[in-house]
């Protein structure tokens, strides 16, 4: 019953485009903010806040923001691990077909599941410590009734391969290992049942320099085999210009810019896509800049650019300011700012933005280096 | 105190635990803290953990050095150890670290008992630190005002009224919104950002003439961070304090700082100025960090450069150079006992091919 109404819901709506894998539409999730005795609801934070973006079968979309802008909420609720307040998550099962997410039950999502996967960011906290990898990797395989015996243990162990791993680690417990080893147990458990759609929750953040380069391979080894779709949830703008095809910005809630990788990169278009990237500290010693705050003079490099350090703190989402959300911190705000919501559109092919001054502004993207 | 005996001099190849040129007298120097091949043990019921073996650098006044590594390699316990304050069963077992405070004689901080009055002194006051997580540095259940005001009673000898007044003054400067009402807050009260500017001024109020921080930003957002940057920035040219910045995000290093320290397993590989360490790292290590990391504003599909393998247990430390297991350009013959190597003016590698070109 529930695939039809999910069917159906799909139906209703704009057809998808036959090159997603999944479309995710006006999507939001309030978290109902309680006071007293009765738990009377006294406001919301607005965690997810219309948020609309695809992703291409095989491709990476990154979705990169600070802490507490909804990315990680965004990322749950395309796995229904929380049920969205309001909007549509399409997904191209390859059993049921285009089904909306949010229309299943609980039995269908269990169908869903092994087809769409996660990747967690602390390898220390992801696996259970009292579970053999055999355990730890073979129980999706097991619960969704995909092998068991010595099909289960082949398959773990031509896993544990493909990962890097060696097969005779099947007995043993996850805290022999490292940190980067521990991702890569996490990785084979989240391929184990042949996902189409892997979610990557700051998959290497907890990893040190070296090794993160070896994850980041391998994310990228596993997608040309299996042609895995990723959504790479991250904060290091550097690591998701890396990876993804495509990057989405978010901004207290709401999705403030989406466009393929190096257009946005090199020609950003919102002022907090700019402010991001030039925040990020590069590892270039002759690019050194100082910021516009003490007007500090560096005596050597060649000072390209300016750094724009952003005012203030991120706003708050259970109050979050009127107009656009960014205004109090903006460099280039103007009054309509301060009383008109910004909607996301598309300004170049490909490449939309939510701001009022998008078309007059000419921001600075990264510095390419000569 | 006495200074300390003249060794070492001229150096092109020298043995294991290398000893700087002597420095000039302190007055006439620039010369801030000099660390002579600190070692660091901990002796634990697996086996002896040899967290700091032999490291060597300077600092000198209001320059900026910038310590870096991966997890495990002794940065932390080397900062550790300069502020007497290394957790037990950690113990100096060797080395001096020389701090030539302004104005006075030079003091040999190794050499001073831990709990003693001459390091209290100087901890908190003359040298500050800014830990890592900076939920865990602050008590949570006192104010700001009582961990501020704490150190310039016992320091500066300020009454209660004058102390609160400059911690006030040392907030605002730090950016803290609203200080006067801030600083009667406790920690939970505050954001990440707001809890960092906190620690930033608890470590200023004195004005320290060192300040070591330890991944200062690690914890923090992309914006916030580059806020906590430009101020570190702005008040070091201000107080004209010098810092050892300990990270291991090249792109802070490359900004932040003068000289480079680059550790593995204990031991500084390289050590040499900024731009040098960047543009011709000498170390494989060095080299093979610095390629590793995905660089903004290139985008292609290629892959990484990774460094193969993972970082030794710290019980089992390979013999000969400790890199040599993940070293693609390793030679059994020559590798057997790296030595340091000056490679230009000031710039040092434990490497016996350092002076080989890449191919």
């Amino acid at each position: 019953m529930a695939v039809s109404a999910a069917r159906r819901s799909v139906a209703d709506g704009p057809p998808p485009d036959p090159n997603n894998l999944l479309e995710v539409r006006d999507l939001a999730k309030l978290f109902p903010i309680t006071q007293g005795l009765f738990r009377k609801v006294v406001g919301h934070v607005r965690a997810v806040d219309g948020v609309s973006f695809a992703i291409p079968r095989g491709k990476t979309l990154g979705l990169v923001g600070e802490s507490g802008c909804g990315k990680t909420t965004t990322s749950r609720m395309i796995l229904r691990a929380f049920d969205p307040t309001s909007g549509q998550v399409l997904f191209d099962d390859k059993h049921l077909g285009w089904v909306d997410l949010t229309r299943l039950d609980e039995s269908a999502m269990r169908r869903i599941r092994p087809n769409m996967q996660m990747i967690f960011q602390d390898p220390y906290a992801s696996l259970n410590p009292r579970m053999t990898l055999l355990e730890v990797i073979g129980e999706p395989l097991l619960v969704n009734g995909i092998a068991k015996g010595q099909e289960l243990q082949d398959r773990v162990a031509s896993l544990l391969r493909r990962v890097g791993l060696r097969p005779e680690y099947v007995r043993r417990y996850p805290h022999g290992f490292s940190g980067g080893q521990r991702q890569r147990i996490g990785i084979a458990r989240a391929l184990a049942p042949h996902p189409q759609l892997v979610v990557c929750d700051e998959p290497v953040s907890a990893l040190d320099v070296s090794i993160q380069a070896q994850i980041l391979n391998l994310l990228q080894d596993l997608q040309q085999e299996f042609g895995l779709t990723y959504l790479f949830v991250a904060h290091d703008l550097s690591v998701v210009e890396h990876i993804s095809d495509r990057v989405a910005v978010m901004y207290v809630g709401k999705l403030v810019e989406l466009a393929d990788t190096e257009e946005l990169f090199l020609r950003p278009l919102h002022p907090y896509t700019e402010a991001l990237l030039s925040a990020v500290p590069k590892p270039n010693p002759r690019l050194r800049r100082r910021g516009s705050v003490g007007g500090i003079d560096s005596d050597r490099g060649n000072g390209v650019g300016k750094r724009i350090v952003l005012r203030g703190e991120v706003a708050d989402p259970s109050n979050p300011p009127p107009g656009c959300y960014f205004h109090p911190r903006c460099p280039y705000a103007i009054d309509r700012c301060k009383e008109e919501a910004p909607v996301l559109r598309e300004l170049r092919p490909g490449h939309s933005v939510s701001c009022h001054r998008a078309d007059e502004l000419e921001l600075v993207g990264v510095p390419t280096e000569a | 105190m006495t200074l300390p005996t003249r060794t070492g001099g001229n150096m092109t190849l020298t043995t294991p635990g290398w000893t700087p040129a002597p420095p000039p007298d302190p007055p006439l120097s620039d010369l801030l803290l000099e660390v002579r091949d600190l070692k660091v043990q901990f002796t634990l019921d697996e086996g002896i953990v040899r967290a700091v073996d032999g490291v060597s650098y300077s600092i000198r006044r209001g320059r900026t050095l910038g310590v870096v590594g991966e997890s495990g390699c002794g940065k932390t316990v080397t900062a550790q150890s300069v502020l007497r304050i290394v957790p037990r069963p950690g113990r100096i077992v060797g080395g001096q670290i020389m701090y030539y405070p302004p104005g006075g004689p030079a003091v040999d901080l190794a050499a001073l008992d831990p709990l003693g009055s001459q390091i209290r002194a100087i901890r908190g006051k003359e040298i500050a630190y800014i830990f890592q997580e900076p939920m865990a540095a602050l008590i949570p259940v006192h104010t700001v005002a009582h961990q501020m005001t704490e150190r310039l009673r016992l320091h500066l000898k300020l009454s209660k009224g004058e102390a609160r007044q400059r911690a006030i003054e040392t907030l605002a400067r730090v950016g803290m919104p609203r200080p006067a009402q801030t600083i009667d807050r406790y920690a939970h009260q505050l954001s990440g950002g707001q809890r960092q500017r906190a620690i930033i001024a608890m470590a200023l109020v004195c004005h320290p003439s060192l300040l070591i921080a330890d991944e200062p930003t690690t914890a923090l957002d992309v914006t916030t961070e580059a806020q906590i940057l430009e101020l570190l920035l702005e008040l070091q040219r201000d107080f004209g304090m010098a810092m050892q910045y300990i990270t291991h995000n090249l792109g802070v290093v490359a900004e932040l700082v003068d000289d480079v320290v680059v550790m593995y397993l204990g031991k500084p590989v390289e050590y040499g100025p900024v731009e040098e360490i960047f543009e011709d790292p000498r170390h494989p290590y060095t080299r093979a960090l610095l390629r590793s990391i995905p660089k903004l504003g290139k985008k292609s599909h290629e892959r990484l450069e990774s460094i193969k393998g993972m970082v030794p247990d710290p019980y089992r430390i390979p013999a000969g150079c400790a890199f040599h297991p993940r070293c693609p350009r390793y030679l059994a013959d020559i590798c057997a006992e790296p030595v340091y190597v000056e490679v230009g003016p000031n710039h040092r590698v434990l490497c016996n091919r350092a002076g080989d070109p890449w191919q």
